[in-house]
């Protein structure tokens, strides 16, 4: 492990306890910057230059863009235009943010945070502003200002848990999403989110897994299904005339425990005799078009996953467990990549996952044996962007409550994390929203901090194991932080890994039957 | 970041990471490691070669599950788990394991 230190568990009952105020402790350069290779696919501009001290220069024109931008973006979404405006500064998002809680820095603080935008809207933009700047704290634009919103828009994960507390319903994930969308284009973008988007247009995926490697790894992955209960459950890919088109985080392919779920998914769809294929081409659930507030390539790396459907001849599109896949899909899919009248109006478009599992476990289509995961006490972590911007089944709560379900109905050892940190409550994982990369370890470190002391509670009162999680992002993040905190990275599952481990397939033969009938 | 090999500047990014992954040789991922206070063991040796087979296959790093089937095949299956490979890049196998082995940073939701 890297050296970073993690601040200390206090809380006896769970709840982080609000800090005192230490101005600029993550004051920094913010995330590594985007460079002029991985602007130029986003269709962002690239006419940056670095000096000898290896320091990007903004472009020529910045400021001029950077509040075009801004106007643009204002006039685009009403929301924003709104947002920028209402804010009475009540405070009663200060203690909210997870990155507060975790760093003591009062710009992490949501009102804070957006104010660094609204002081510029207001001197530019408004009356009282332009004329008496001083008197509503407006603040020109500078060069200065510029690295503030570099660092601390870097320091939210648009998790939207201020939002829910904010009396006047501001979104403040809208702000920080509108803040990096003017900094993508004054040569400010972030190296993580463009790099990675490049590959998707590229390749297919975040991780630039290309075809050849993805059919290697899933024919891999069939032979240990079929090694481990003698059935051969298939994972198929590219497969014309398919009925389930799946679109899942590249990160199910390569991480554990993610790859896990895939399994259980795959064992699931197998079970119920549905006929369903992964896309090469659209091998990617995860969008990272919305961390970075770019409407164009947001919806660039939607249209992949409808050229799939239509290319594959799908009638069903199923997404996996990937958090801001869900909110992208659940919430902005239809008028980004729509109308899906090509697809069977009998099923949602788009469908979760879990939505298939939890009807199909309650009406007791799967043969579950529970015990099967007796060696684990779970709990559950909300992941923020299911819990906030989604839902499932059509009904209300059905985000909180399907996944519960689930694992309450693969196994006996089930308790709920504090009130204050479940539901639309939740506190971000620490890695949401374009923060999972290693140049912001601290930060994903310390905002980390409400969880943990959540985990802790129930790790000390009801001796809990493991937490399960239905988000790729969650699931790395979770599985690199944690032993900071003194838990161990095993302890991370995915929902469906739980499903796959109680799930008795028809005709399956345990791999240690059959080894202790040979002996 | 660059870094001096036999006589030579071997240019990396940020991270640490080869620019030119063509330009990797063993002396370099002695370097790589040297600077991370690691000495490469024999067991070290077995992981970066797999996966630069690997990467010269399928231009990608395996994912931790083919890493981790492969290693037992090949080791023994005490050792085909993530547990062993935690105990030699304690960074994770995954990204510091690619570093010296010179591929690219695997990137996404990882």
């Amino acid at each position: 492990m890297a050296k970073y230190e993690a601040p200390p568990l206090m809380s006896d009952d769970g709840i982080v306890d609000i800090p005192v105020v230490v101005p600029d402790t993550m004051k920094g350069a913010g995330p590594f910057i985007s460079k002029p290779e991985f602007q130029k696919p986003m269709n962002f501009p690239d006419d940056i230059e670095q000096d000898e001290e290896g320091n990007w220069s903004l472009i020529p024109n910045w400021k001029e863009e950077a509040l075009n931008k801004l106007d643009d973006l204002r006039g685009r979404y009403r929301s924003l235009q709104v947002y920028l405006d209402i804010c009475v500064k009540c405070g009663a998002c200060t203690d909210k943010c997870h990155y507060y809680l975790g760093s003591s820095d009062p710009k992490n603080m949501p009102v804070a945070r957006q104010d660094l935008l609204r002081k510029v809207y207001r001197r530019y933009f408004t009356f009282a502003g332009k004329y008496f700047p001083k008197l509503v704290g407006a603040t020109d634009l500078t060069e200065e200002v510029v690295d503030d919103w570099y660092n601390y828009y870097h320091q939210c994960s648009q998790c939207r848990r201020c939002s829910v507390f904010c009396p006047y319903g501001i979104d403040t994930a809208e702000v920080s999403m509108a803040a990096r969308e003017i900094l993508n284009h004054i040569g400010r973008g972030q190296k993580y989110s463009t790099e990675i988007m490049g590959k998707v247009y590229k390749i297919g995926n975040n991780l630039g897994l290309p075809q050849a490697a993805l059919a290697d790894t899933l024919e891999g992955l069939e032979e240990d299904i079929e090694d481990e209960t003698g059935v051969p459950v298939k994972l198929p890919l590219d497969q014309h005339g398919a009925d389930i088109l799946l679109v899942t985080p590249s990160a199910d392919f390569f991480a554990e425990p993610h790859v896990d779920g895939l399994i259980g998914y795959a064992k699931v769809f197998h079970e119920l005799g549905l006929s369903w294929t992964l896309s090469s081409y659209a091998s990617e659930g995860a969008n990272f078009g919305m961390f970075i507030g770019s409407y164009e390539n947001m919806r660039k790396i939607s249209m992949r996953v409808r050229k799939a459907a239509e290319d594959l001849g799908v009638k069903r599109i199923v997404f996996g467990e990937c958090g801001h896949a869900w909110r992208v899909a659940y919430s902005f899919l239809n008028t980004l990549a729509g109308p899906f009248d090509f697809l069977d109006a009998r099923y949602p478009v788009p469908q979760h996952v879990l939505e298939i599992t939890w009807p199909a476990l309650r009406d007791g289509k799967l043969n579950i044996d529970k015990s099967r995961n007796d060696d684990m006490t779970l709990t559950f972590h909300d992941s923020c962007n299911v819990a906030r911007g989604s839902n499932m089944g059509d009904q209300e709560n059905g985000q909180f409550d399907f996944p519960r379900n689930v694992i309450k109905a693969v196994c006996n050892n089930y308790i709920d994390m504090p009130e204050d940190t479940t539901k639309d409550a939740t506190f971000c994982c620490g890695g949401g929203g374009g923060i999972l990369t290693d140049d912001l370890m601290d930060i994903r470190i310390k905002g980390a901090l409400p969880r943990m002391e959540a985990l802790q509670h129930v790790t000390d009162k009801y001796g809990v194991t493991h937490m399960a999680a239905i988000c790729a992002i969650c699931k790395s993040q979770f599985t690199k932080v944690i032993p900071y905190y003194g838990f161990s990275m095993d302890q991370i599952v995915s929902v469906h890994q739980l499903v796959s481990n109680a799930l008795i397939l028809t005709g399956q033969v345990d791999e240690d039957e059959v080894t202790e009938g040979e002996e | 970041m660059a870094l001096e090999v036999n006589g030579s500047t071997i240019e990396q990014d940020e991270e640490g990471y080869l620019v030119d992954l063509s330009s990797w040789t063993p002396d370099i991922a002695t370097a790589l490691a040297a600077e991370e206070d690691v000495e490469l063991s024999e067991e070290h040796w077995d992981i970066i070669n797999f996966l630069r087979e690997y990467y010269e296959e399928y231009q990608i790093a395996p994912a931790v599950r083919v890493l981790t089937k492969a290693v037992g095949k090949r080791l023994g299956k005490d050792k085909g788990n993530s547990k062993y490979l935690y105990s030699l890049f304690p960074y994770g196998p995954g990204k510091q394991a690619c570093k010296y082995a010179g591929l690219p940073k695997p990137t996404g939701c990882v």
